[in-house]
């Protein structure tokens, strides 16, 4: 039980921590509990969908990042930046300027994520096509989903489409390249630049991959501050990008991480879902049916997909809109016969060795509903849980410090919470003489922490 | 241990509750994935039909250490010829059925294959009892 699976890009602060509980009622996996006045997470449950960050009042919830100064430990400095970068500026800044500050930064080379999409969007539809009793098939680009299906719906793990997502496709094809070209693979460092937390949780601790092509990550907040600040007071590149990152993104790559991104090019009847909420909300009905005729799923973690990405700085729907734009450009040019738009990208002369490794190895499932390993254990506990639930009052006020009344009655059966601490038990309990006002206030102050309970007597005091 | 579900004649729209439930249950008690989903497809079409040809319904499920027995009890017009109904593509059901993604004639036989064990009687005019066997160990289907 005790087993870590994941690394976590989301850490809660508990100096900062007010214990207000906003991100327990909003965590769609019931990861989070209260103890002490503080959140607590409960790591093997947590997918990084990045609900709870949005949800704090106080910023106790940080999205950790790899030290920016990092970067200067390789020669060569890879920015590894997601078509959804520059949906956060406005239509006067350039992927030039964008490109320009980034080397001004320190990064030697800039690179669109979205090229690899170039080698994966012919791999994914032909995979369609090859694994048609496993329909639906579901893309694996979302890192939180693939955690969400793990942990939730881990009959479905089996509906993966087990192909490498663009991201882990370029960052291996600029690091052949740079080999290539000379370099000692020591000297090559690749930095992604994340717009979420799952991104960063899938380079530290990748699933079905022994081990991310990615050196490091930096949080797209950070590098969208730098880059506008010195857009804004003027800077003009004196550096020109080199080559590679001028390369025009193909109009495919553009959206790719939008919703409906890659929906529209795969083979079949497809669905594009975004939100998690939305996603579980389908994948529970899906498990019930077995005849359904959809060939694709596209299921992003976030609203308005990546656009949305806890880390953006952008409101989502002005991304989406420049995203588009930038699409109807690149697909004019396409259609124009542009050279530059519409001949190969360099990423295709290594297409070979790039499909040789684009597997991915099977997604364990790792169901966390489970309440014991062994049936007979577990059909005691189930038992237990019914008659705590006979108790409880299902108002799911979250006053105990679990998020419903049934993860409560969990929670009980496993050992982690006490059930004096249901505040309706509590009045019972009073009202019957059980227990006195004292010791329900001990227990409160157990959940909730000491201070919450003080606060009225400092004002008190005050006045 | 015991659960009761009720089903409403004619309401799609709530199709498939119970047999949410019955799954949240076994993925609670750690039953083996590929168990899970034949149980879950096996409930889910049968309270499908329930839905589509009864007046009403109740789900009696029973959990033991072994097995689950999933009793789907209701009052309908019956199904006049089990062997005739057991056969692929063959369906009753009207076409406002059929457009809203039922009612193939798969139903009985796609249960059939997904239950390790299938009991049915029916009754015309009163009803159909069906009863769903699944085993958690597979080798029990064998014993």
């Amino acid at each position: 039980m005790s087993t870590k699976y994941f690394h976590h890009a989301l850490k809660f602060r508990k100096e900062v921590c007010i214990g207000c509980s906003h991100c327990m009622n909003v965590c769609p996996t019931q990861a989070i509990r209260i103890r002490e006045g503080k959140a607590e997470l409960r790591d093997n449950f947590c997918v990084d969908c990045g609900k709870c960050y949005r949800a704090c009042p106080v910023g106790a919830i940080i999205v950790e990042q790899d030290d920016f100064r990092e970067i200067f430990r390789y020669k060569q400095r890879v920015a590894l930046i997601p078509s959804v970068l520059m949906g956060q500026f406005p239509d006067e800044v350039s992927l030039t300027q964008v490109s320009s500050v980034l080397l001004e930064l320190g990064f030697t080379h800039v690179y669109e994520v979205e090229h690899g999409v170039e080698i994966l969007r012919e791999q994914m539809s032909q995979y369609i096509e090859n694994n048609q009793d496993r329909k639906p098939l579901m893309s694996a680009f979302c890192p939180a989903i693939v955690r969400l299906i793990q942990v939730r719906f881990p009959t479905l793990t089996d509906n993966l489409i087990l192909l490498k997502p663009p991201l882990d496709i370029a960052a291996q094809y600029y690091n052949q390249k740079l080999i290539d070209e000379g370099n000692e693979p020591d000297d090559i460092g690749i930095f992604y630049i994340t717009p979420c937390a799952a991104k960063i949780a899938a380079v530290k601790s990748p699933v079905g991959e022994e081990q991310s092509p990615i050196t490091g990550v930096i949080n797209m907040d950070f590098i969208f501050n730098k880059v506008y600040t010195a857009v804004k007071q003027g800077f003009i590149g004196k550096k020109t990008c080199q080559l590679p990152s001028l390369d025009p993104l193909k109009s495919s790559g553009v959206t790719w991480s939008a919703t409906n991104g890659e929906a529209v090019y795969m083979p079949g009847r497809t669905l594009a879902i975004d939100e998690i909420n939305n996603v579980i909300e389908f994948l529970e009905q899906l498990e019930n049916e077995e005849n359904l005729d959809i060939d694709f799923l596209e299921l992003r973690a976030c609203d308005e997909s990546c656009a949305g990405g806890i880390l953006t700085s952008s409101n989502r729907f002005y991304t989406v809109e420049r995203m588009r734009k930038r699409f109807a450009y690149a697909t004019q040019k396409e259609l124009e016969n542009n050279y530059r738009y519409s001949a190969p990208g360099p990423i295709v002369k290594y297409k070979e060795s790039l499909i040789e490794s684009i597997a991915l190895q099977k997604v364990q499932p790792r169901s966390m509903d489970k309440l014991d390993e062994d049936i007979a254990e577990a059909m005691k506990k189930m038992k237990k849980v019914h008659e705590i639930m006979d108790t409880l009052p299902y108002v799911d006020c979250g006053i105990c410090g679990s998020p419903t009344c049934s993860s409560f009655a969990e929670d009980i059966v496993q050992g982690q919470a006490e059930i004096g601490q249901c505040i309706y038990i509590q009045k019972r309990l009073e009202a019957s003489g059980e227990i006195d006002p004292e010791e329900s206030m001990e227990i409160m102050q157990k959940i909730w922490g000491k201070e919450k309970f003080q606060l009225q007597e400092k004002n008190n005091d005050n006045n | 241990m015991h659960f009761e579900y009720q089903i409403e004649g004619g309401n799609f729209t709530r199709a498939g509750y119970a047999s949410s439930e019955i799954k949240k249950k076994l993925k609670q008690l750690n039953v083996d994935l590929g168990i899970i989903k034949r149980t879950v497809v096996a409930t889910y079409e049968a309270e499908v039909n329930v839905v589509a040809h009864a007046y009403s319904g109740t789900i009696y499920v029973d959990f033991d250490e072994e097995k689950v027995v999933i009793k789907l009890v209701d009052e309908g017009p019956g199904i006049p010829d089990i062997d005739q109904a057991m056969k692929e593509g063959f369906s009753t059901a009207s076409s406002t059925v059929r457009e809203m993604g039922f009612g193939a004639g798969m139903g009985l036989p796609n249960m059939k294959k997904n239950a390790d064990d299938l009991q049915i009687t029916s009754e015309v005019n009163k009803g159909t009892t069906v009863v769903i066997t699944m085993f958690f160990k597979k080798e029990a289907k064998d014993l």
